[in-house]
């Protein structure tokens, strides 16, 4: 359990949004994802004195991802709380303190390490406000690094998405550039359901430019990234990064994709991506989750349901290979959703 | 009476709260090893000190050896405590109090099982009769803004802490005037007024949350400089659970933190059918509370005198700052685990030793002894507990139902979070979600 956040080179190219950032090359700062993230925190901290941060190594280390970085310092150990390593306990204390007036910020080191306060999570972070009537809220954020980055091996490259999603009582975002980081991570703290805010190793170090001025995000909205007419791409986290590599090759082909982030990964923003539908009639896909059961099989589902009389093709999903992700470099690439794939489904859901 | 000064001779409190040592351990040893060949002594009431011959036939499902004389493992972290000047443990008004509590706990279940056989309520039930001395001796030392945090066995809990017998009989039946407002049902109880977190079905779940709640007090105190905030929490759990990895996750937080919790073992010998003795490799539970940084007390929870002594310490303790307690309570339950639990494992020579230690007649005889009460005062107390507790199936039987309306409204606070519709409404300002038939 040691990720070695230096080790981890990430996407070091610049995010380039087409919506979403408003910020112009002379206004706006810049900075990395996990600088957003933190910017983000300290906002919120400072705003409300109850907004604390409980985790390993999120205090003294500054977070094993830096997100925390120099945050103990300014706001003391017990806001920034670093736990033994007991996930089930500490996310249950996390549940209890939120029961009595704090707003807790987990972290989880790696999501991975949250399958321990799977009990927790399921059971009283988004059963508990259902069981006692009403009467106790539970407005704690659970945060971290999850998806797979490079080779760090199959225990450590997981996604907890699809085993969340089904948890009533939860609100699940994903966060992909530093914009829409710093903006979820404020709404997932002021929000008073238990939001899990999914964050990706690989993506820390993004760089954009970001507003000087306050923002918060909606946590149910999602983004439209390119507006498009052929094709409705749909997709979160990491893979948006990939499928925008596919779509500059995909546009030098003639297509015109309109690619959409979906960020809430539930609830799902039907109205943005019934729209979209609605214009251009074929939907891809493309996610990081595992295949079988994942955010694709759910969003799918939905879109079915609701769209069915919209569709001229039938729904693509480019999810990763039900695989325990290998440590072998070929092996790792071959289990994640690559660009060239992406320009490969394109294209024949649009012979369609 | 054996009952009072059994109560003060045999309880040994903390009265510091240094860590243990290194060279404590061999110290401990002796001490296991003495206690393991002693026996019951002085707490069981004279009319059946008979029973003891029979101790020591009995067989894995009893307590073999253990000493109910109370010994905490780290020897200078407990003082023998005085008896008062007046030789008298208790008034005769808190003497009243608590054998109203306890009789209100024991009609209460009993309640419970007629109603669940004539189908009033339903799932599992888990009654606490038999343990009404810990309930009692605990919560009625805590104040109304202190933290009772519980398990599936929680009606007493929830009774104790002043939640409304009308209010836990309501959520019983499954009516919408429950303390959950019936979504919560006997394994749930929760009280938002009264600061009762629950009610966990799965063992171990809550000692979590009464571990944040103790951590939000001391948050309170050191960050927001709230000097008012003393609150105690008081985790209440099971002899199971003590095997269970949340609990001594928990126990090492609380006391590297000095958080102030009671962590509260009402140890009843059995998980369902699972003996102590065979899920457990070290059975003295208590002894594990020195093994993380607290003290460890072992006390006789059949007596309420008992109990409550060690509640006073163990929540002052914790109020002024000094950190967690664990405290063993040795209890029985009379009954089976639930209500559809056969029983058949528990010999009858065990049940027959522990309901000749019945807490509530244990309490009656000391204070008719005493001269604190009357047969009659006693008696009038019985009575008015009966009818509120009749008062309390009425109200249930002529609660309603909840409505279909009612089924979405509390899985979100901020129900946003059911999402935005194709509409580009929220789903839930559309009618279905109003109505309870929306699919969300």
């Amino acid at each position: 359990m040691l990720p070695e956040s230096s080790l981890v080179l990430g996407l070091s190219f610049e995010v380039k949004t087409e919506t979403g950032s408003t910020a112009t090359a002379q206004q706006g700062h810049e900075l990395l994802l996990f600088e957003a993230l933190r910017e983000g925190l300290e906002e919120e901290m400072e705003r409300d004195p109850t907004v604390c941060v409980i985790g390993e190594d999120v205090g003294h280390y500054g977070g094993s991802y830096k997100v925390t970085k120099g945050m103990a310092e300014k706001f003391g150990d017990l806001r920034l709380l670093d736990t033994p390593i007991a996930e089930n306990s500490f996310t249950g204390m996390a549940i209890g303190a939120a029961m009595t007036g704090l707003r807790p910020i987990v972290e989880g080191m790696n999501m991975g390490f949250l399958l321990l306060a799977f009990n927790q999570i399921a059971n009283n972070c988004g059963m508990l406000h259902y069981t006692s009537g009403g009467q106790f809220t539970i407005p704690i954020v659970i945060r971290g690094p999850g998806g797979v980055g490079k080779q760090l091996g199959a225990e450590h490259s997981q996604r907890l998405e699809s085993y969340f999603q089904s948890v009533p009582g939860l609100q699940m975002v994903a966060c992909s550039t530093p914009y829409n980081a710093k903006g979820l991570m404020k709404a997932a703290i002021r929000s008073e359901n238990p939001v899990i805010l999914f964050e990706h190793v690989l993506l820390y170090n993004l760089k954009e430019r970001i507003p000087d001025e306050e923002y918060v995000l909606c946590l149910e909205e999602a983004e439209l990234v390119r507006p498009g007419q052929d094709i409705t791409i749909l997709t979160y986290s990491r893979m948006r990064h990939h499928v925008l590599q596919a779509v500059k090759t995909l546009v030098s082909k003639g297509y015109d994709p309109e690619v959409i982030d979906i960020r809430s990964l539930k609830p799902f923003d039907l109205f943005a991506i019934g729209n979209s539908v609605k214009k251009t009639h074929k939907v891809l896909i493309v996610e990081e989750c595992m295949r079988t059961g994942g955010i694709g099989a759910s969003l799918r589902a939905a879109i079915m349901e609701n769209f069915f009389d919209e569709l001229d093709a039938p729904i693509g999903c480019l999810s990763s290979q039900d695989v325990p992700t290998p440590y072998a470099g070929p092996l790792e690439d071959l289990t994640v959703v690559q660009p060239p794939q992406i320009v490969f489904a394109v294209e024949q859901l649009c012979k369609h | 009476m054996a009952m009072a000064t059994a109560a003060v001779a045999s309880v040994r409190l903390a009265t510091t709260n240094a860590l243990p040592r290194a060279t404590q351990r061999s110290r401990d040893n002796e001490a296991c090893s003495a206690l393991n060949s002693a026996f019951f002594k002085n707490s069981i009431p004279s009319s059946s000190r008979s029973s003891r011959k029979n101790l020591k036939t009995l067989n894995d499902g009893s307590r073999k050896g253990i000493c109910v004389r109370v010994k905490a493992s780290t020897s200078d972290m407990v003082k023998e405590k005085a008896l008062p000047a007046d030789g008298q443990l208790i008034s005769r008004h808190e003497g009243l109090d608590l054998y109203e509590d306890m009789i209100l706990g024991r009609a209460f279940e009993d309640m419970c099982a007629q109603m669940y056989y004539r189908g009033k309520m339903f799932g599992f039930v888990h009654l606490y009769n038999g343990q009404e001395a810990v309930s009692t001796g605990f919560i009625k030392g805590l104040k109304k803004a202190d933290y009772v945090c519980s398990t599936y066995r929680d009606h007493v809990h929830a009774l104790s802490k002043g939640v409304p017998a009308r209010q836990v009989m309501s959520e019983l039946f499954g009516k919408a005037t429950g303390c959950c407002r019936g979504q919560g049902g006997s394994m749930h109880m929760f009280s938002k007024e009264h600061n009762v977190l629950g009610g966990f079905a799965f063992i171990g779940e809550g000692i979590p949350v009464a571990t944040g709640a103790a951590f939000t007090t001391k948050y309170r105190r050191e960050v927001l400089k709230d000097d008012s905030a003393d609150e105690v929490t008081i985790a209440f759990f099971g002899d199971g659970t003590c095997n269970n990895g949340q609990f001594f996750e928990c126990l090492n937080m609380a006391a590297l933190w000095k958080l102030p919790i009671v962590f509260v073992v009402e140890n009843n010998l059995w998980a369902i059918g699972m003996s102590h003795y065979r899920a457990t490799s070290v059975p003295e539970i208590w002894k594990k509370g020195p093994a993380f940084g607290m003290p460890g007390i072992h006390v006789d929870g059949m007596d309420v005198l008992k109990v409550r002594e060690v509640a006073k310490e163990a929540i002052a303790r914790a109020r002024r700052g000094d950190g967690p307690t664990l405290v063993e309570c040795e209890t029985y339950r009379f009954r089976g685990h639930s209500l559809a639990d056969p029983d058949e494992l528990r010999k009858p020579a065990e049940k027959a030793h522990y309901a000749a230690r019945d807490p509530i007649a244990a309490l009656k005889n000391y204070l008719l002894e005493n001269r604190l009460a009357t047969e009659k005062e006693l008696s009038a107390i019985e009575e008015t507990i009966n009818e509120l507790i009749e008062d309390a199936v009425e109200f249930a039987e002529a609660s309603p139902l909840p409505p279909h309306s009612q089924l979405l409204e509390n899985v979100f606070a901020d129900p946003k979070g059911f999402g935005i519709g194709p509409d580009g409404r929220y789903r839930c300002e559309g009618p279905g979600f109003t109505a309870g038939t929306a699919q969300v």
